[in-house]
This record gives structure tokens, C-alpha cells and sequence, in this order.
């Protein structure tokens, strides 16, 4: 169809085409030198984790692995704690997830139902958004510390179990939900828990996939509440055990990419499967 | 209709609402309290060591040459970080916007990468690049008969090396927001503008960036804000030297706070540096007001 209309268009406009084309080429391979650049350290610290210890230390230093290992990466968990570490994140990762619950359960009563004060509650979580973390980060380890929690597991995780951004996202998506949908689930004799359960959550799919994610991602890179609270290596996290790599063996490097390859390659796959809606989630949330 | 429990809703929000207030609205008023206290580790256990001390440690944070330090730095990283982020991600979404084909999108993905990836993670692999034996950065510079760069071993380098890998890092998803508001300019203008002969550049200065006025504004706000509270790059990168040339004031509070214990000091320096926060970005909102009065 397309050459058809070119046909019958004038020489200018083929011309036109033409410089458009063009300007085209040149923006992508603007755009593919940058990206080039931007991946630079990924690709460096990939193609080093497999290189053994001496080979990049060698200078010049060698592309792509001389010599292809993957002794970097069983040394992590043989001879460092990476096992604990890594047990220790999915658990972080996990309680988060159950603080997106707590986070979607209050999306919806602030966005389903009408009560006493309402407003200003909501507006208190929204407040909460605007308070920098240095300002807490003393005064929560102090809370913690009288609750004896401080070196716990628990005192890991809850400060950062709800969030005020991930209601507000959540009462935005719910809000448009029909009014009549609940009031059927209602007539059926549904409890609200069980309203909220098979009803609202199956709808949310959407806001739950991007949010499941961003919470996941947040929760496998959390490094400086578990670096406060934890004394004990037994409950370190990957990134807080990164950081202690970096101080203890500073110069084995070779070491060092494979611990920071295991921390970015499950991220990267993660994104790469779920880009669209991590990049929709953010267009939403970025505008509103 | 079955009437609804007047306490549904309250449950609902409960657990939320109780966790919000004690670890986020609460500890603001802690803050402010031991602010104006002496409290260290000895007055955690025992409260009997902790004394009013007024204004005192107001008035020592200011007299502290790291602190003044670190409030440089910390200057120095909004006013150079800050414009080149958004520069940055302003030209790298326009030019992802350009593409019509399906590989610009994955564009979008590539340059977004660097912001979720751990941070920790990040700051090894750039002092791996920055390493002045070892590094790949000076191996190039070598190649290209260019001498070598102290990246984080010089006072004045380490601050400009640290910016490079923020702005590499923050990059991502500023260009996000900007593509989502080009996506929202109507077609039709620049259909229009065609229409009467107008270059790429003329559409670009007349309809693109003021109809982009907006997201600039919203980005540079939370850009900044960001910025203020740089921390975790000279943390893990430089632990704030050489000579605390990289020390920010989110550092020197987490710093006097957690590796000193003096928590009512580093109390003191929280709320000044929330108190600039707030100026800063007041003085913002009056300056876009200005602009829309034009």
C-alpha cells in the first residue's frame, strides 16, 4: 500500500521521505553509540566474572575471557556466605510482598469506601512521601532498639513493609472499579474480606503485576536498612554481603564481578520479561 | 442494601496506617526531640544520661568543618548533577521518540537498565573501571596517548567520577517520564506546524519543549530532591574521601549517626538538611510560578 501512495506522490515528497529515512539512520545510530556506552560497565563486569583471578589483573587487559571460568562464582558460596546471604534476601523479598497486601488492602478502603476522615488520613499517607529517609533512619533505629528488634529479622523488614506511594497507586487503580460489581458480591452474602479477596485482587491484575515487580526488584536490592539493623552476618543481605566482599577482598576483582553479575543478572531478566509494564507502571505513576 | 460496618474500612487500613505512623510520621517528631538532646549509645541504656542541650547541637553542626564540607559537596553534585540528568534524559527521550521503528523501543530498555540494578552492585563494578592500574577507563585513556585520571583518588576528580556514575545511574527513569509526556503531545500540532514549512528545530524549541514544561518542572523537582540526599554511591565507592571530598550531608549524618552514635547530633544535621530540602523546593514551585505568569 505504501508504494502505491509513494507512486502517485510527487517527487518532493519522495524526496522528503528520503532525508526522513535518513535523519531515521542517524538517530539510531546515535541512539545504539550511547547505548553502547551505557552498557559498557555491564558488559565488563560479565565477561570479568568469568575470568580467573590472574587474567584480570593482566594489563592489557583481555576482552572476552582468555581462559572461561566459573570458579569466581563457586567461591562465593563455597568459601563466602553467599548461601546465607542469598537466604536472607528472599526472605526480605517475600515480606514485602505481604506488605503489598497490607499496601493494596488499604488502596482499596481508601478508594471503595466512605468513612470518618477519610481525607485526612489519606492525605497523612500521602505526607509520608515527602519525609527523606535521613531524617528517619535515626529515629526508626532508636524505635527499633526499644523494641529490641535491632539485629532481627523483623527489625530488617518492617520499616519498609508499607509505603505510601504503592497505596496511592493502588487507590488510583481501584477507584475506577464499578461500584455495582461489589454490591452483587454483597447481595450474594460475601463477607468484605471475601469481596476484597476474590473480587477486587482478580481485577487489580494489572496494578498487582507492575507493583509485584517493582517490589520485588526493591526487596533483592536492599542494602542500607539490613547494613543498619544487622550486626550479625547471619542475617545480612546479597548487597550488604557485596559491600563486605568489596571491603575484605578490595583487590580480588575477579571475585567481585561474580558477586555483583549473581546481584544484576536476576534483575535484568526480570526486567527484560516484564519491561512493558514496569515502563507502564512508571508512565502512570510518573504523570498522575 | 446491607449497611456496611462503620468499622470495615478502619481495618482495612489498620495494619498500613499503624506502620506508616510509627516508622514514618512518628519518628519525625523523635527526630526533632533528640535533635536538642545529647543523646549517644551510653543514653540508650540508660535515659538518665540523656540531657537537654537546646540548641547546642544546631549550633556545633554549623561550626563543624566536615559538616560545611559536606554541604559543599553536596551543592557542588545538585548544581552539576542535576542540569546534566536532565539534559541527558531530555535528548535521549527525544531521540527515542524520533524512531518510528520497533528497535527504538529497545532503546528505552538499554538506557533504562542502569537504574534498577543494585546499587551495590553498580559502585563495585565502576571501582573496578575507575581502578587507575587496572581499569578499564585508564586503559582507553592509555590507548588514546591521553594521560591517566586519578578517578577517585584526587579530592577534586572523586566528586566529578561519582557524578558520572549517578548520572549514568539516574538517567533511566527521567527518560520515562519524558517519553510518556512526548506521547502525550498531540499529533495534530506537529502536523500543523509541517504544513506551514517548519524544521525539526522549529518544532522542537516552539511546540516540544513548552508543551514539555511540565514534565521538566516535575523531574527536576524530584531530580533534585534525589540529589540532596546522595548517599549510597560515596558510600560504598569512597566512603567519602579522599579527604572527605566526596563526604555528602546524607553521609555525614548516617556517618555521625551509626559509625560515631552521637544520634543527637546526627539528628540536628537530619533536620538542616530537611529544612534545605524544603526551601529549595518552595523556591522552585515560586519559580515555575513566575514562568507561567509570562
Amino acid at each position: 500500500m505504501t508504494a502505491i501512495k509513494a507512486k502517485t506522490k510527487t517527487n518532493a515528497s519522495v524526496k522528503a521521505r528520503r532525508t526522513a529515512s535518513g535523519q531515521q539512520w542517524v538517530t539510531g545510530i546515535i541512539l545504539a553509540l550511547g547505548g553502547f556506552l551505557v552498557s559498557i560497565p555491564f558488559i565488563w563486569m560479565i565477561l570479568s566474572a568469568f575470568k580467573p583471578e590472574m587474567e584480570v589483573m593482566q594489563i592489557p587487559p583481555t576482552f572476552l575471557p582468555h581462559e572461561f571460568t566459573l570458579e569466581n562464582f563457586t567461591n562465593l558460596f563455597e568459601n563466602m556466605n553467599f548461601t546465607v546471604y542469598l537466604r536472607n534476601t528472599i526472605i526480605v523479598v517475600l515480606c514485602s510482598f505481604a506488605g503489598l497486601f497490607l499496601n493494596a488492602m488499604a488502596g482499596y478502603a481508601f478508594a471503595k469506601y466512605q468513612f470518618k476522615g477519610r481525607e485526612k488520613l489519606f492525605y497523612l499517607v500521602l505526607a509520608t512521601m515527602m519525609i527523606p529517609g535521613q531524617v528517619t533512619m535515626i529515629p526508626v533505629y532508636l524505635i527499633l532498639n526499644q523494641l529490641h528488634l535491632t539485629n532481627t529479622m523483623a527489625g530488617i523488614v518492617l520499616p519498609g513493609l508499607v509505603g505510601a506511594f504503592s497505596i496511592f497507586l493502588f487507590r488510583q487503580f481501584m477507584s475506577t472499579i464499578p461500584d455495582e460489581l461489589l454490591e452483587a458480591a454483597r447481595l450474594d452474602g460475601a463477607s468484605e474480606f471475601r469481596v476484597f479477596i476474590q473480587i477486587i485482587l482478580p481485577i487489580s491484575k494489572p496494578i498487582l503485576a507492575v507493583q509485584g515487580i517493582l517490589t520485588f526488584i526493591a526487596g533483592w536490592n536492599s542494602f542500607l536498612w539490613p547494613l543498619i539493623i544487622a550486626n550479625d552476618e547471619k542475617l545480612y543481605t546479597l548487597s550488604v554481603g557485596l559491600s563486605l566482599l568489596k571491603g575484605q577482598y578490595g583487590g580480588n576483582f575477579a571475585l567481585q564481578m561474580a558477586g555483583s553479575t549473581f546481584m544484576v543478572v536476576p534483575i535484568v531478566i526480570i526486567f527484560m520479561l516484564f519491561q512493558k509494564h514496569i515502563i507502564e507502571g512508571y508512565t502512570i505513576s510518573g504523570m498522575k | 442494601m446491607k449497611a456496611i460496618n462503620t468499622k470495615t474500612p478502619y481495618l482495612f487500613i489498620a495494619p498500613a496506617l499503624l506502620l506508616l505512623g510509627l516508622f514514618s510520621l512518628f519518628p519525625i517528631v523523635v527526630a526533632l526531640v533528640i535533635s536538642f538532646t545529647d543523646i549517644s549509645l551510653e543514653g540508650l541504656g540508660d535515659w538518665s544520661m540523656i540531657h537537654f542541650v537546646g540548641l547546642e547541637n544546631y549550633i556545633q553542626v554549623f561550626k563543624d568543618p566536615i559538616f560545611m564540607k559536606s554541604l559543599f559537596n553536596t551543592l557542588f553534585y545538585v548544581v552539576i548533577g542535576v542540569p546534566l540528568v536532565i539534559v541527558c534524559s531530555l535528548a535521549i527521550a527525544l531521540l527515542i521518540n524520533f524512531g518510528k521503528s520497533r528497535i527504538f523501543r529497545a532503546f528505552r530498555v538499554i538506557f533504562y537498565m542502569p537504574s534498577i540494578t543494585n546499587v551495590v552492585a553498580v559502585a563495585v563494578v565502576w571501582s573496578y573501571l575507575y581502578n587507575p592500574q587496572l581499569g578499564l577507563f585508564n586503559y582507553v585513556l592509555n590507548w588514546l596517548h591521553l594521560p591517566p585520571v586519578p578517578w577517585l583518588t584526587d579530592p577534586n576528580m572523586s566528586k566529578v567520577s561519582l557524578i558520572a556514575l549517578a548520572v549514568w545511574r539516574g538517567i533511566g527513569v527521567n527518560m520515562i517520564i519524558f517519553l510518556a509526556a512526548l506521547q502525550g503531545i498531540p499529533k495534530t500540532y506537529y502536523e500543523a506546524a509541517q504544513l506551514d514549512g517548519a524544521t525539526n528545530w522549529k518544532q522542537l524549541t516552539k511546540i516540544t519543549l513548552p508543551l514539555l514544561r511540565y514534565a521538566i518542572f516535575f523531574v527536576s523537582i524530584t531530580t533534585m530532591i534525589g540529589w540532596l540526599q546522595f548517599f549510597e554511591e560515596p558510600l560504598v565507592m569512597t566512603k567519602g574521601g579522599p579527604l572527605d571530598s566526596t563526604t555528602s550531608v546524607a553521609l555525614f549524618i548516617y556517618r555521625n549517626g551509626f559509625q560515631l552514635s552521637n544520634f543527637g547530633y546526627a539528628a540536628a544535621g537530619s533536620f538542616i538538611l530537611f529544612i534545605a530540602i524544603i526551601i529549595i523546593t518552595l523556591l522552585q514551585f515560586r519559580l515555575q510560578k513566575k514562568e507561567v505568569d509570562y
